[in-house]
């Protein structure tokens, strides 16, 4: 076997592709699901920007905080959150993560330091500020502190809330992370017409913040700048703003027939930007992993995905009893 | 005797002697030190009127100052509270509550629900409420029932300088999030409070005057015009039981319909807006409550379908009066004839 020419030594490179592979399938399950009729509500899929939610999540631990968007499985499987928990509450199953009241768009884990995906865009940045204060306060006197990552799509990168946390945590020096996942739409309208700066780099330099641009189809490119800022502001070097190109393999929500998209443009994404498949010749190519190996692990990733569905669909419904707790801790 | 000191040194003795004790508890807001990264000297205001002065000196850089953004840093005392700290944020005026309302009612107030259970916010949102500053339409609303309405919201606003003290401790202590709303123009007002730290429990009215004549519900400042015409109609031979909510969620119904029950005559008075007001929740859970124990018809004394109008002349017209609240005491216990 050839020497290992990447950043991460080859346990991690494993890890890096079962998650993403864990992300991938995880969604084309819900995609036929869904279809199916299976699944209520509101589903926005992640599949095609599975590096992102994957790697910025490798440079973290349980106590640095994130705060997701309405398309927040990815984020949730990087983070840690339990895949079966998570399946059963897009069933809306007791036992799953939040107990069947929250859903797709409200997956949350407090203790792996997930605060939730979130139905109202750009709201998880304020929030995130205050994550990151709160690391800021516990850090006193130490040299390195936790960090709250903040992911937003490029449409919510307009909101007030993001505009205002930016400066936020530029004012306080507090250890945030912006990270815009620019898939090129918000919702169907495209980024090109709602976002007034062609650089999001220039965004973050109208705040005073650092401001980096990735291939966020290149795992390694984003594992890398990731890396940098996420040091730095554990340092006490402040915040920053991170945009991953990327792409949406799927619509916006499911159901969208995705009209106001170029004719073959979601055939070409697949075939030439498809952050797992560039992943895997990379890393295959080098030689560091063999076929086999990624083979093995979509064959247990497929295991993973079949069980949390059957355990999802046999997990008991919600009682009327349920409907009225949890609202308040005391009341 | 017992000492006596203003609500706005009550609410700043609350949050001093709680940030002593609780190292978790921050605050955050707009000057609430005052003349931060300015040449001049710091805790130049603690606060647009003086509430948290001094308590800088003391708790230093728990305290912080904010940028004029108050969806941000209202959103991070939210998301600090969801990572063990117990922050206070002020907001100055409830009415700047529309610009950062979605960080309260969507984001705060959900958690704890959405996410089944496993979340707890223990944040305070103070605020300054109602009207007669002739501050005009922006700076004078009591928007309390837009927070009564949201599940996952406690909804304070108290009346005197003790219960301040003892309530807002309650709602630091607290873990779920709680709007604290104080009626700017109850700072001034004296009461006996001890220096001693005690808390108050929610969901406790308090019962100011006895009688078997009528019960007048309220809360805030209009506990005083409602004590005003209670001590009117007493010369006039009718005892009027006053109860002051204190705490509008969760809502202490139980002292309400026993008085009713005892009277027969109900007068809801509120300071905000008729429609779905905290007058008009309390006169629905007696009319179907305790429907066989009235004797004449809920009355309902509150401000008009209108914004708060800057005129003095106009404003004084738009908050309801002690004579208005003995006036609806009287059309009650008349079968509503008048």
């Amino acid at each position: 076997m050839a020497g290992n020419p990447f950043p991460l030594p080859k346990e991690q490179l494993l890890q890096a592709y079962r998650t993403m592979r864990t992300i991938r399938e995880f969604e084309e399950r819900l995609h036929i699901d869904f279809g199916r009729g299976d699944i209520p509500g509101f589903v926005h899929l992640y599949a095609g920007e599975e590096a992102a939610g994957t790697c910025i999540m490798m440079h973290l631990g349980d106590g640095d905080r994130i705060a997701s968007t309405h398309r927040g499985h990815g984020h949730c499987i990087g983070k840690g959150v339990d895949v079966v928990a998570m399946m059963k509450e897009i069933y809306g199953r007791k036992g799953g993560a939040c107990e069947g009241k929250g859903g797709s768009m409200h997956i949350a884990d407090l203790h792996k330091g997930m605060m939730g995906a979130n139905g109202i865009l750009g709201a998880g940045a304020p929030l995130v500020c205050g994550a990151a204060l709160a690391a800021k306060i516990r850090a006193k006197g130490k040299e390195r502190s936790e960090v709250a990552i903040s992911f937003v799509g490029d449409g919510a990168s307009n909101q007030g809330t993001f505009l205002e946390s930016l400066n936020l945590a530029a004012v306080w020096n507090l250890p945030a992370i912006f990270v815009v996942e620019n898939n090129g739409y918000a919702e169907s309208t495209s980024r090109d017409y709602g976002v007034a700066v062609d650089s999001y780099v220039d965004r973050a330099a109208g705040f005073g913040l650092p401001g980096v641009t990735v291939d966020g189809t290149d795992f390694f490119a984003v594992h890398e700048a990731a890396g940098e800022i996420i040091e730095r502001a554990r340092k006490g070097g402040g915040p920053a703003l991170l945009e991953c190109k990327m792409v949406r393999f799927h619509g916006h929500f499911e159901g969208d027939a995705q009209t106001y998209r170029a004719p073959g443009e979601n055939e070409h994404n697949r075939e030439h930007n498809d952050c797992l498949k560039k992943f895997a010749a990379a890393v295959s190519g080098a030689g560091v992993i063999a076929a086999d190996e990624l083979k093995a692990i979509d064959h247990e990733v497929l295991g993973l995905i079949e069980r949390a569905v059957s355990e999802a669909k046999a997990a008991p419904q919600p009682t009327a009893a349920d409907l009225l707790t949890d609202v308040y801790v005391k009341y | 005797m017992a000492r006596k000191i203003s609500m706005k040194q009550a609410i700043n003795e609350a949050i001093d002697q709680e940030m002593a004790r609780d190292p978790s508890v921050i605050m955050m807001g707009e000057d609430i030190v005052g003349g931060a990264g300015a040449d001049g000297e710091r805790d130049a205001w603690g606060g647009v009127l003086g509430v948290t002065k001094g308590l800088y000196a003391k708790h230093g850089d728990r305290l912080l100052d904010t940028p004029l953004s108050e969806s941000a840093y209202v959103g991070a005392a939210i998301g600090a509270a969801c990572c063990g700290l117990r922050p206070i944020a002020e907001l100055m005026f409830v009415d700047f509550m529309g610009v950062c309302f979605d960080q309260i009612y969507n984001q705060a107030a959900k958690f704890r629900y959405m996410f089944g259970g496993k979340a707890e916010t223990p944040v305070v949102i103070r605020a300054m409420c109602g009207a007669g500053f002739r501050a005009a339409a922006q700076h004078s609303q009591m928007l309390t029932p837009l927070f009564t309405h949201i599940p996952g919201l406690k909804v304070i606003c108290p009346s005197t300088p003790y219960d301040t003290k003892g309530l807002l401790v309650q709602s630091i202590r607290d873990n779920d999030p709680v709007i604290f709303l104080e009626h700017k123009n109850l700072y001034g007002f004296e009461g006996e409070v001890p220096e001693a730290l005690y808390a108050i429990p929610f969901g406790e009215a308090n019962v100011l005057r006895d009688g078997k004549g009528a019960t007048i519900v309220t809360y805030g400042l209009m506990v005083h015009r409602a004590l005003d015409a209670a001590a009117a109609l007493a010369k006039e031979g009718v005892e009027c039981e006053v109860i002051d909510l204190r705490t509008l969620s969760p809502i202490d119904m139980d002292t309400v319909l026993d008085s009713v029950e005892k009277t027969g005559h109900l007068v809801c008075v509120d300071e905000a807006n008729p429609r779905c007001s905290i007058a008009a929740d309390v006169s629905a859970q007696v009319a179907q409550q305790a429907f066989g124990a009235l004797k004449g018809p809920i009355e309902m004394v509150t401000a008009p379908h209108t914004p708060v109008p800057f005129s003095p002349v106009l404003e004084d017209l738009y908050i309801p009066s002690a004579a208005q609240i003995a006036a609806a005491v009287k059309r009650s216990r008349a079968g509503g004839k008048h």
